[in-house]
């Protein structure tokens, strides 16, 4: 008889594995993809895609020069370049995108030691680096299709129509909010379907939502960062403003929904104790609503995020819980 | 704080075998009996190459106050004693008997007499019986309490919460008299208050039946446990049943408790029922590699391919064969490893099950921190181990770890998490009996100054 196999205990293991919980984000994204689809027009799908491209053939490249084992088919760094290309708008142009795929996949993930290394979300990084590199494209934001623009068009109709570009200038609901345009909101029903000016992924509500949900179900997340994110946002943001309607605009609009939901569960780079992940939630809900009210820049999601992420190996420590029956040493 | 409910995971519970009665393995041509079935001391054989033994006869006695003796299982001849290697990885005698098959009972079996607590545990230290559940530790020891009063509960351990053992699950159908006469032993001698039985929930039989007995009973219940892996654990359920948790480095009975396998006290019982030493056992046979699964009761000493023999053989070659559960349970290296006193289950897998998952990088999910049943950390064990920080794993307990397998069973990395903790608390172990030995230096060193100055 031929040998047999022996090893430590234990000898069964459950389903999940690297690759199927990625490919479960990879799942709740799609809602968003398509909602981008129909919104922002097939170029939306045209940056994922060379996001996608760059993101994976990066990593393979890079671990190819450095000799380290392919790690592509984790289908994390197809992650990453879909929630980089999320973080963009959408008339970005395509070699931007491609770099800001590379610095994510190989400065922020790779040059730390690739998966579960790195200390900041790779995308996020990537984005706020090509937002100070490439200010003036990462901040147009157009809808540069039909049904979008008609849908502009009946929000706000003193809006100025550049035929010539076939494409709508539009300020994100943020700059409106703080008021310094003087253009009127999108409806409530549009913010949650997202038809209004923003990053590619990152307008729809309800499509977020649904792909938010769709990770809860499967556990690949927990709810205290989505819920101590969001929520702090609204209750910030009601009693500095006291005005509710004031406080739903917050939550809709800019990236808040996708960054609860995708970038602050991100497992490398977040607290892995409950209690970590509340307070995970509520810094980056503070941050996000200084920046917003308070900052010169309209959107804090990103920076927040990015912020909480330093602080991540301290909230860990400090919220790891006691073990049953532990003696202090 | 705690919440109530210790964390686990779900197991795929397999329990194929819990409906049929066990089966008895015909004798087997040859046992090979070990001399180290137990935690502590090993027995020392007291028969000699060519003897004939026969049922229940003392072949070796204990050697030492934590060990215990063992019977022989069958009639036959001594046909030498040997070294042979255990899974543990370790050299241990064993005593090799030829049966002539005629299991003719050793004439001097006769019920012990027992009317104090020093013959009771006097008895159970006699019966060669060993924590069943799969510790081994000397029953005789567990039981031998200073003080009665400091007993506040003593807790049946019937939860099985491993895949596809049903041995204890068949214990307590087929012999809950000689558990309910266990009990009855407990309450005589031991003066205890509280007897609580924990069985988890899908085990519906067994626990209505012990429930009915409990009702004309005083001081016995039935606690019903979810099933969640490791329930079986024995802080686990004293955590369960009486909500306390065991301090490191202290033992059950610091917290009022002692925890026994139901099958453990059946075996007890019996002795004192009959004088009949604990020489068998219901051991399943499962796995997927395994024709007919079903539970057979079989001589200590068999060798693994007989009961795999009886039970139809193997539908495709085994590539692994376990002693226990998938969860905890003991890899063997071939076939002719012998069945233990601690042995309930033998599972054979095929080529299939028995892959080796392949590891990658921690991905920082925190699925192993959810998991544990103590609340540890074993990814950030594993980094200390790693970075070679003794002091840092003295910090995150990792003596605390039962190595019930909860954090590899869920690790998406498949990160060998066990087997570091094993070897995290050989390196911590190490690392404080250095610390000590410097100490011990310093001291030696100050005090030669002292004397010099002198």
């Amino acid at each position: 008889m031929s040998k047999m196999t022996v090893s430590v205990s234990p000898h069964i293991k459950d389903s999940a594995s690297t690759s199927t919980i990625m490919r479960d984000v990879l799942i709740a994204l799609c809602p968003a993809l398509i909602a981008s689809s129909i919104i922002f027009g097939l170029r939306a799908l045209l940056v994922t895609a060379v996001c996608v491209a760059f993101a994976v053939g990066g990593e393979w490249v890079f671990e190819k020069i450095v000799k380290k084992p392919n790690t592509i088919g984790d289908l994390s760094a197809a992650v990453t370049g879909v929630l980089l290309a999320f973080n963009l708008p959408v008339g970005i142009p395509l070699w931007q995108a491609a770099f800001g795929s590379l610095v994510a996949i190989i400065v922020v993930k790779q040059l730390f030691g690739g998966i579960g290394q790195n200390f900041a979300n790779p995308a996020i990084t990537a984005r706020i680096i090509m937002l100070i590199a490439f200010s003036s494209t990462m901040t147009s934001w157009v809808f540069p299709d039909a049904l979008a623009r008609a849908a502009a068009v009946l929000a706000s109709p003193n809006t100025a129509i550049s035929g010539a570009t076939d494409a709508v200038s539009s300020a994100t609901t943020l700059v409106i909010l703080k008021g310094e345009t003087g253009a009127a909101l999108p409806s409530i029903q549009n913010m949650l379907l997202g038809i209004r000016g923003g990053s590619l992924g990152e307008t729809s509500a309800i499509a977020l939502a649904l792909g938010g949900a769709y990770l809860l179900i499967r556990r690949v997340i927990s709810w205290h960062t989505p819920v101590a994110f969001i929520g702090t946002v609204f209750l910030f943001t009601f009693l500095v403003k006291g005005s509710l309607d004031y406080s739903v605009y917050q939550v809709l609009s800019g990236g808040l929904l996708i960054g609860a939901f995708f970038m602050a569960t991100d497992y490398s780079t977040t607290p892995n104790t409950d209690w970590g992940r509340v307070i995970f939630g509520v810094g980056c809900g503070l941050i996000t609503v200084l920046i917003r009210i308070w900052g010169s820049y309209p959107e804090g999601v990103s920076f927040s995020i990015l912020l909480m992420n330093i602080l991540t190996p301290y909230i860990s420590k400090a919220t790891r819980k006691k073990p049953l029956g532990g003696v202090k040493v | 704080m705690h919440s109530k409910r210790l964390h686990g995971v779900h197991v795929p519970h397999r329990k194929n075998t819990a409906g049929d009665k066990p089966v008895r393995l015909p004798t087997p041509a040859v046992v090979t009996i070990p001399m180290s079935m137990h935690i502590g001391a090993p027995a020392k054989p007291v028969v000699n190459v060519g003897d004939e033994v026969k049922v229940g006869q003392l072949i070796a006695e204990a050697g030492g106050f934590v060990s215990s003796p063992i019977h022989s299982g069958v009639s036959g001849k001594v046909k030498k004693i040997e070294d042979i290697l255990m899974s543990g990885g370790q050299f241990v005698p064993a005593i090799v008997i030829e049966t002539d098959g005629q299991q003719t009972l050793f004439e001097g079996l006769a019920a012990p007499s027992v009317t104090n607590l020093q013959e009771f545990v006097d008895a159970v230290r006699a019966s060669g019986v060993v924590g069943l559940g799969g510790a081994g530790f000397p029953s005789a020891v567990k039981l031998s309490v200073k003080e009665l009063s400091s007993i506040e509960a003593v807790i049946i351990n019937g939860a099985e919460c491993e895949p596809y053992i049903t041995s204890d699950t068949r214990t307590m159908i087929d012999d809950a008299d000689l558990v309910w006469e266990g009990i009855e032993l407990l309450q005589k001698f031991m003066q205890v208050k509280r007897v609580i039985i924990g069985i988890e929930d899908n085990k519906p039989q067994c626990i209505s039946g012990f429930e009915k007995r409990c009702k004309d009973a005083q001081g016995v219940e039935v606690k019903a446990l979810p099933a969640l892996y490791p329930q079986g654990g024995e802080k686990v359920l004293i955590f369960s049943t009486i909500g306390r948790a065991v301090p490191e480095g202290k033992l059950p009975i610091d917290v009022g408790a002692i925890v026994i396998n139901c099958t453990t006290l059946a075996a007890i019982a019996k002795y004192i029922k009959t004088g009949f030493p604990l020489v068998e056992k219901c051991v399943t046979v499962d796995g997927s590699a395994v024709k007919n699964p079903k539970n057979v009761i079989a001589p200590i000493g068999t060798p693994l391919k007989d009961i795999f023999d009886f039970c139809g053989g193997f539908k495709s070659e085994p590539k692994k064969v376990l002693y226990g559960g998938p969860m905890m349970g003991l890899a063997v290296p071939d076939l002719d490893a012998p069945v233990l006193k601690n042995t309930n289950a033998v599972l054979a897998f095929t080529e299939k099950d028995a892959i080796l998952a392949k590891e990658s990088s921690c991905i920082k999910c925190g699925r192993c921190v959810a998991h544990c049943p103590f609340d540890l950390s074993p990814c950030d064990i594993e980094t200390a181990f790693r970075l070679k920080k003794p002091e840092e794993l003295d910090v995150l307990k990792v003596n605390i770890c039962m190595e019930c397998g909860c954090c590899a069973y869920v690790c998406p990395a498949n990160r060998p998490l066990v087997q570091v903790n094993k070897l995290a608390k050989v390196m911590l172990r190490n690392y404080q009996t250095e610390q000590k030995a410097l100490e011990a230096k310093q001291k030696a060193k100050e005090e030669a100054k002292k004397e010099e100055k002198k």
